[in-house]
């Protein structure tokens, strides 16, 4: 793969990338005038073929999730776009939208063309300030030259784009969480099914996509499926229902690297060769000790599953939740697992929305166990009981009604089963050093 | 028809019901434990307590079980459907369930007023695990009695099953209540500055599975387990909703909200609920009297009921009419005693149907923040004030080739037409003013059978003090035409006796009063009022059809 060319990323590095005149320099928005003359379901089938799978987390095939829409349905159906990007560790969609916001709008008017959608809502988390004035800018430029509003480019197609600034939680990321913030409501996700294909913004057919897959949409068309499918991992012969992960994706590594980045690559790189080729290595000459291969819902791999293919499917043969966001970050061998741990868990029942009793207590509980253990008061029964409440919560068992407390219980069950001896020795050395310091300060 | 297998066991579901795991589960007598699920509200699947597992039997008999746990609440059962409650899994559920219910709460049950009636100390006695592994502290957080002038809500109870959320905004529609924070910080709270004073706001203190939201009226009154309830009816607006009277020692507590589909749903209004004190009123009537020229000449029942007997019979043989007036106030039993008593005496007797107190329109619910009322329509109070304007009217049309009105009836009495009139009260807002009282002050005996004073009393020649609903049984027809059944749950102050009671006695009828075999001769006598006899009266009522047709 040596001579792999970045698509996705193929114009941040230039000026100006994100201006329309640049942009339609390159190349862009030339055939899409020939894309929306297509008849609708011609460009859901191309989606579908090329095999593109959703890069906001999950990895649903796209195109067999647009063809879940009801037909003949009289609308409006929406196109509800993903840009809260906030797992952490994960920047890849910001740098879409503030490099190359035309290639995400292409995109969209493409995917509502498919669709048979007028109006999109881009749903951009709060803080990415300039992003919202980069897409905000790009929109205008858009709609000033006829490439958004009523009868695009003359071909009769219309479709608009709303901006939506979130306010600011992690569960506006789940795509039901994200339909009731945009209806003005509490993220509260929503019991499936329906699913939003069927009901979803405002009560009507609904898709939901995340910005780097409409950005792939956007490379699929212009490039071809053929393209798409030459990159990345075919399906694994031996497992039938492995839709294989076509495509290139890009990679976020951040923490305890020399170089934190955003790199574009085909899908399947190793976490080792990220560390190494891509973020310069582990940082002060140590070594990694864990690495989150997608975010921190999705677990970890230890120092001997660096290797693992970080694709659709490799995560998950090590135990971790899957790919998510393929956004690694990198701990070093010098740092506490307890500490990553709760930090984890800090930050999940701190986003926990407090709707499904095991996940808001979970979180919670999960937490203030890790905390006593940091003040040196645990007992090694204590990590069997973070065993059982993670284990207890999730849309896995079956006990929550969205994925965010699978993500709270992984990186638990990855931690304490990969990392067990270090979290006894933990419990152990700390708490003798706080009572010896205890027995310290009642003699003085 | 449909076949739901419910562990192991089959029980048929009508084609047209459309049922989830819990009411089908219900229905094969298994429980499914449940809090944030509630029949008249939507479904949210959140409280995560009644997981069960759920498959599907396909038609060559082998079962495909879904591999995960599945809320009951969220999931409709259809044929063929199979539901395991009781496995190894689902128990391990419910008990990880209750023990993250009860991390942070407060286990106060001693000093709570839920106790005794909490599903939190229920289901943990049922399904959880007897102890607590939690080694940290619990959340503490802020009670709030500013939430409401009738509520008040211990906020580290709450389970978060947001049933009070829900009933704001899908049945009062008045949306005070939301969720402030989020994760385990979550609390229950109002807007700033707009508490829950919604005319059905006493409702969210039933639909509280645990003791956070507490009534304020009943707060550290007494320990639900020294209650007594009875089945009534709500006497404060024609809707007649079903409730029960809860009471100890002859002193009534509180009345709840008892369901029945065919009178109001799962609800009532604060105006019924908080609008029994009367019962407890000191200015109670107690001392039966003969007054004459302004004297009391007796105080005993028996001597007040002669004379009671006596004038009426020395009335009914002169040239002027017998007068009485039946209250819309009382039961159907209680109408037909009079009015039979009164036509024994004089067949030519007048009889007239008491004030029918209306105030302002119908006020229907949901209602939005401007007033406009959202379809479909989940509880009405109506402006009728009256329990039974709908029954004694039926009595009367009985008698009466036509129904005179109370002003008609009073311009008769004032122009001399009367010798007696028999006047019945039970409006506790007063149902004559001074004005009207004066028609009677000519009329030479004026018996009244009230149960508080009112300013006919000063014209009165006999005095009759009787009982209120909680003091009575009978019939009441609310406005559809329902007849429901009043069931006695406390003994009246000393010296007052039910309406029925003094009747009975009036009558000149044997033994006690016999409310079945009284019910028995209006059946037989008023084919309006057949279904009398119904055996449903004594639950959820039975609807008149002829009433319907008359009243609605």
């Amino acid at each position: 793969m040596a001579t792999f060319e970045p698509a996705l990323f193929a114009r941040i590095n230039k000026p100006d990338s994100a201006l329309l005149k640049t942009y339609q320099a390159d190349g862009g928005y030339s055939r899409l005038k020939e894309f929306l003359s297509m008849a609708p379901g011609d460009v859901t089938n191309i989606v579908k073929d090329s095999g593109l799978r959703g890069r906001g987390g999950a990895g649903f095939p796209t195109g067999l999730k647009w063809t879940f829409l009801p037909k003949d349905h009289p609308g409006p159906i929406y196109l509800a776009i993903n840009a809260d990007e906030s797992e952490p560790g994960t920047f890849n969609n910001r740098y879409l939208m503030e490099l190359d916001p035309h290639q995400l709008i292409e995109g969209i008017i493409l995917a509502c063309h498919a669709i048979r959608s007028q109006k999109a809502y881009l749903y951009l988390r709060y803080e990415y300030g300039t992003s919202y004035r980069v897409l905000d800018a790009a929109i205008r430029e858009c709609r000033a030259a006829g490439i958004l509003g009523n009868n695009i480019l003359g071909t009769g197609v219309c479709c608009d784009i709303v901006l939506h600034r979130g306010a600011g939680a992690y569960i506006c990321g789940e795509e039901t969480g994200l339909i009731e913030s945009l209806e003005g409501k509490r993220a509260w996700p929503r019991i499936k099914p329906p699913f939003p294909a069927i009901e979803g913004l405002f009560r009507k057919p609904t898709i939901v996509n995340n910005v780097e897959t409409l950005c792939c949409v956007t490379q699929i068309l212009y490039r071809g499926t053929e393209w798409f499918k030459s990159i990345g991992v075919p399906p694994d012969p031996n497992n039938p229902r492995d839709p294989g992960s076509y495509g290139p994706k890009l990679y976020c590594v951040s923490g305890h690297v020399n170089r934190p980045c955003c790199v574009e690559l085909p899908l399947g790189v190793t976490a080792r060769e990220l560390i190494e080729e891509h973020a310069g290595g582990v940082w002060k000459g140590r070594r990694a000790k864990a690495v989150v291969p997608g975010g921190i819902s999705m677990g970890f791999l230890s120092a001997s599953e660096l290797d693992t293919r970080l694709d659709f499917a490799g995560p998950g043969r090590v135990g971790c939740l899957g790919l998510g966001t393929a956004a690694v970050v990198v701990v070093d061998d010098q740092t506490s697992m307890v500490d990553v741990l709760y930090n984890c868990c800090r930050f999940m029942s701190h986003e926990s929305c407090g709707q499904c009793t095991p996940c808001r207590e979970g979180t919670a509980w999960m937490t203030k166990i890790l905390e006593r253990i940091r003040t040196g008061q645990g007992r090694t029964e204590d990590l069997d009981l973070l065993m059982e409440v993670a284990g207890s919560m999730g849309i896995i068992p079956g006990t929550t009604i969205c994925g965010l407390s699978d993500g709270a219980a992984w990186p638990v069950k990855n931690a304490i089963s990969k990392f067990r001896s270090e979290f006894e020795d933990y419990i152990r050395s700390r708490k003798a050093s706080v009572t010896s310091a205890q027995q310290l300060m009642a003699v003085h | 028809m449909a076949t739901v297998t419910i562990n192991g066991k089959d029980v048929e579901i009508g084609s047209n019901e459309r049922l989830n795991c819990i009411q089908a589960a219900s229905k094969a007598g298994v429980e499914i434990p449940a809090y944030c699920w509630h029949p008249a509200l939507s479904v949210v699947a959140s409280c995560r307590m009644c997981l069960v597992e759920v498959g599907d039997k396909k038609p060559d008999g082998t079962v495909a079980m879904q591999p995960k746990l599945v809320p009951g609440c969220q999931t409709p059962v259809k044929d063929g459907t199979v539901i395991i409650a009781d496995s190894q899994k689902v128990r391990d559920a419910r008990k990880a369930t209750l023990e993250y219910l009860l991390l942070n709460h407060p286990l106060d049950c001693p000093t709570c007023d839920q106790a005794g009636e909490c599903y939190l100390q229920d289901y943990s006695f049922n399904y959880g695990r007897g102890y607590s592994r939690l080694n940290e502290p619990k959340n503490i957080k802020p009670d709030k009695d500013y939430i409401g002038d009738q509520i008040t809500l211990f906020t580290d109870r709450c389970i978060m099953c947001t049933r009070c959320v829900r009933f704001t905004r899908e049945v009062s529609g008045s949306a005070e209540l939301q969720v402030v924070s989020r994760g385990s910080h979550e609390e229950i709270d109002i807007f700033p500055g707009h508490p829950v004073n919604n005319p059905l706001a006493g409702n969210v203190v039933d639909l509280c599975p645990v003791g956070a939201l507490c009534s304020k009226d009943f707060l550290y009154q007494q320990r639900v387990w020294w209650l007594k309830s009875t089945n009534s009816v709500c006497q404060g607006c024609s809707t007649g909703c079903s409730v029960t009277v809860d009471q100890n020692e002859d002193k009534v507590y509180r009345l709840k909200p008892r369901v029945n589909e065919l009178a109001q749903g799962h609800f009532m209004c604060d105006e019924g609920r908080f609008g029994w004190k009367y019962t407890h009123s000191e200015e109670r009537l107690t001392v039966p009297q003969i007054r004459s020229n302004g004297h009391t000449t007796s105080q005993a029942w028996e001597d007040v009921l002669a004379s009671v007997r006596s004038s009426l019979q020395k009335a009914a043989t002169g040239r002027q009419k017998l007068a009485a007036v039946l209250s819309p106030w009382m039961t159907v039993e209680e109408a037909w005693l009079l009015a039979v008593c009164i036509r024994s005496l004089s067949p030519q007797a007048v009889l007239a149907v008491g004030p029918v107190r209306v105030t302002g329109a119908d006020e229907h619910f949901p209602k939005d923040l401007r007033g406009h009322v959202i379809e479909p329509v989940k509880f009405t109070i109506r402006a009728e004030k009256c329990p039974n304007r709908a029954g004694v009217q039926a009595v009367v049309a009985h008698f009466m080739d036509e129904l005179m009105p109370f002003e008609e009836l009073l311009r008769l009495a004032s122009s001399g037409q009367f010798s007696a009139v028999y006047l019945t009260g039970g409006d506790p807002q007063g149902w004559i003013s001074e004005m009207q009282a004066e028609a009677f002050s000519d009329v030479e005996t004026v018996i009244v059978q009230d149960f508080l004073p009112s300013p006919v009393l000063q014209h009165a020649t006999h005095i009759l003090p009787s009982g209120t609903f909680v003091e009575r049984e009978g019939i009441v027809v609310n406005h559809r035409g329902l007849a429901q059944l009043i069931r006695r749950a406390v003994r009246g102050p000393d010296g007052s006796r039910p309406d029925s009671r003094i009747l009975w006695e009036l009558s000149g009828r044997s033994g006690l009063f016999q409310p079945e075999a009284l019910r028995a001769e209006i059946a037989a006598a008023v084919p309006a009022l057949a279904a009398l006899t119904n055996p449903a009266l004594k639950t959820t009522g039975v609807l008149l059809e002829t009433a319907q047709q008359t009243t609605v």
